[in-house]
């Protein structure tokens, strides 16, 4: 295993990481917020990357295709609000469980009806195209590095947004105390609302940035929910600094698991039963961590106050 | 007895009586479809005992049937075809991934127990996933299905029919009596009021892992009739997606009934092929049609047959 193969794989551990942060904030704001679990965080996701195929085959570029996505989302997010999601404040986490489980099945198949079920690409835009040299030898894609750059200075602007700001403080209070809120006179449906409808912008923004380097296909959402819940979970369901921190862990265990278990396993075992093992493990990595991090904090590593 | 209470009584009486007759006016298409439905049923009242009773709501369930369908699959492979042998190895089986990962997922609460069963869940897609030498990705074939001390009455729809329907029953009532005895009453007392237990001196906990334990091997029962059925196992028979529907047919049915849970199985399964006749993409019709059970019902299809006025306790 040599240095550039570790750094490279580091990168795209990041890479993971910025994707996987930006579908769990807006999963954790909603919940923390809210006290809504959205199962269909995931199609929103799956919505992003295919409204940016339609958006960037419309305008011709990826500059004024991902404007045009975004307002899309943002859009649907406020229609999905409206329609549904608003219904379910307040009643049974299981009932929120059911009702968006069936959001997924309709959405997927409306995607897989409207874009068909083959893959589809996003074309790399031309001034993100090439690859920078990092060490002798060792050239990695500019695209990747502008997604982790822009994922980072997002990440930052949120926490800027939520602790500086007063749109973030009347987060945080709806957060610890939503009847209070709504008595002192700020019209919590609305809030909610611009809440949910900003985290579903979010996921898309991840699904139109993730289009030029994975494939876009119906059901590309639902994996990364569940990596998402791991992370909202390690991290603390409702803290943003966890999702963040749990976020970058998940996806650095996750890329690194699956290139270097099965040599680490070789020094212990016969290269059979190391070729074997080695991908099982890889996948259940971040399950395993998820299960030793709640066994020892049953809250996640940064429990939100309750 | 009140109306309301003698219409509960009679549903699963009058449920358990047509699927006995249904045969009758059954082809061989429908008797298929018929024991899918009375499998997942049995696979939804193991869930519903510990969703509707214990609040545990398991988004993994689908895993401990899977794991019986893989133990009837690998036996099966290994040379031993014989149900007496291989169903009680399944329920072991899954019984056992139950205790080990119960015991670990009942130290938290609410959506963390959500997201733990399901990590769990996940990590036994990925390990079967990964079982090259029983299929891997692909899944496994069995050759036949199992025989009963060597006769092989399962190849018959009509005695597979009687025998699915006979452990759904008893599966029903075993269940049945658990809820009404003691230990059911501790299970919904610390649902309930989990800190008045403990002062009452009851540690709700050994009883949650043992409920969870018997549910893990009720449905790795129905797992290894599943695996007789559709005479093959495969990796996605324990995915999340699965885990998602057996909550669908609880809560649809009725939580905390578990005759609730036989309706929404049948329910659902006959809804899903219903709605695959009229098109292929009958996933945008069963979708919305969730989201409304949701939003306009409560108590599911038990509340609406057997009357208003919140689960049945016994």
């Amino acid at each position: 295993m040599s240095l550039a193969l570790f750094l490279v794989q580091i990168l795209n551990g990041l890479q993971l990481g910025i994707l996987l942060f930006l579908v769990a904030a807006g999963l954790t704001l909603v919940f923390g917020v809210m006290d809504v679990i959205n199962l269909a965080h995931g199609v929103q996701y799956m919505l992003g990357a295919y409204l940016m195929v339609t958006a960037t085959a419309l305008t011709g570029s990826f500059w004024l295709g991902l404007p045009l996505a975004l307002v899309a989302a943002l859009v649907l997010g406020l229609v999905l609000e409206r329609l549904v999601i608003r219904q379910l404040y307040g009643r049974d986490h299981l009932e929120q469980v059911l009702a968006t489980f069936g959001i997924i099945l309709f959405v997927n198949e409306a995607v897989r009806m409207i874009w068909g079920a083959s893959p589809l690409s996003i074309p790399m835009p031309q001034a993100l195209s090439g690859s920078v040299p990092l060490l002798d030898g060792l050239n990695y894609p500019v695209y990747r590095l502008a997604l982790i750059a822009v994922g980072l200075a997002l990440a930052g602007g949120l926490y800027l947004l939520v602790t500086r700001t007063r749109s973030g403080m009347l987060l945080r209070a709806g957060a610890s105390n939503a009847p209070m809120v709504s008595a002192l006179g700020v019209d919590i449906t609305a809030l909610f609302a611009k809440v949910f409808a900003f985290g579903a912008m979010l996921a898309a923004f991840a699904g139109a940035m993730a289009g030029p380097i994975l494939s876009v296909e119906p059901g590309m959402g639902d994996s990364l929910l569940i990596l998402a819940f791991v992370v909202i979970v390690i991290g603390g369901i409702g803290s943003m600094r966890g999702a963040f921190i749990a976020a970058l862990l998940v996806g650095l265990i996750d890329t690194l698991g699956r290139s270097f278990i099965t040599d680490l396993l070789k020094l212990v075992m016969p290269a059979a039963d190391a070729n074997q093992a080695g991908p099982a493990l890889a996948s259940m990595s971040v399950y395993l961590l998820m299960a030793l991090v709640l066994f020892f904090r049953p809250r996640g590593l940064f429990p939100a106050p309750a | 007895m009140n109306t309301t209470s003698m219409r509960r009584a009679a549903i699963p009486l009058i449920l358990f009586a047509l699927l006995a007759v249904a045969p009758l006016a059954s082809d061989g298409y429908t008797l298929s479809l018929l024991a899918r439905a009375m499998i997942f049923a049995l696979a939804a009242v193991s869930l519903d005992f510990i969703l509707g009773y214990g609040a545990l709501v398991s988004f993994g369930h689908a895993a401990t049937m899977g794991i019986g369908a893989y133990a009837v699959g690998i036996l099966a492979e290994e040379g031993i075809g014989d149900a007496l042998v291989a169903f009680p190895a399944a329920m072991a089986a899954a019984g056992l991934f139950a205790l080990v990962t119960g015991a670990i997922s009942l130290k938290t609460r609410g959506v963390y127990f959500i997201m733990i069963t399901l990590a769990f869940g996940q990590m036994a897609y990925f390990v079967t996933q990964s079982l090259s030498a029983y299929g891997g990705d692909d899944g496994l074939s069995l050759a036949v299905r199992s025989t009963i001390a060597g006769h092989r009455w399962l190849r018959d729809p009509l005695i597979f029919h009687y025998v699915i329907l006979g452990l759904l029953a008893l599966t029903f009532l075993f269940c049945r009596m658990l809820v009404r005895a003691p230990f059911g009453r501790v299970l919904e007392g610390a649902k309930e009021n989990e800190r008045r237990m403990r002062a009452l001196g009851v540690n709700p906990y050994p009883y949650r892992l043992i409920a969870f334990t018997l549910a893990g091997a009720l449905a790795g029962l129905a797992g290894a009739l599943f695996a007789n059925l559709t005479e093959f196992v495969s990796p996605a028979y324990l995915s999340w997606y699965r885990s998602g529907e057996l909550i669908v047919m609880v809560v649809a049915g009725g939580v905390g009934t578990l005759y609730g849970a036989i309706l929404g199985a049948l329910g659902v399964v006959l809804a899903e092929e219903g709605l695959s006749l009229i098109t292929e993409h009958w996933r945008i019709l069963f979708g919305p049609l969730l989201v409304l059970i949701v939003l306009f019902t409560r108590g599911g299809l038990a509340a609406v047959l057997g009357g208003k006025g919140g689960a049945d306790r016994g």
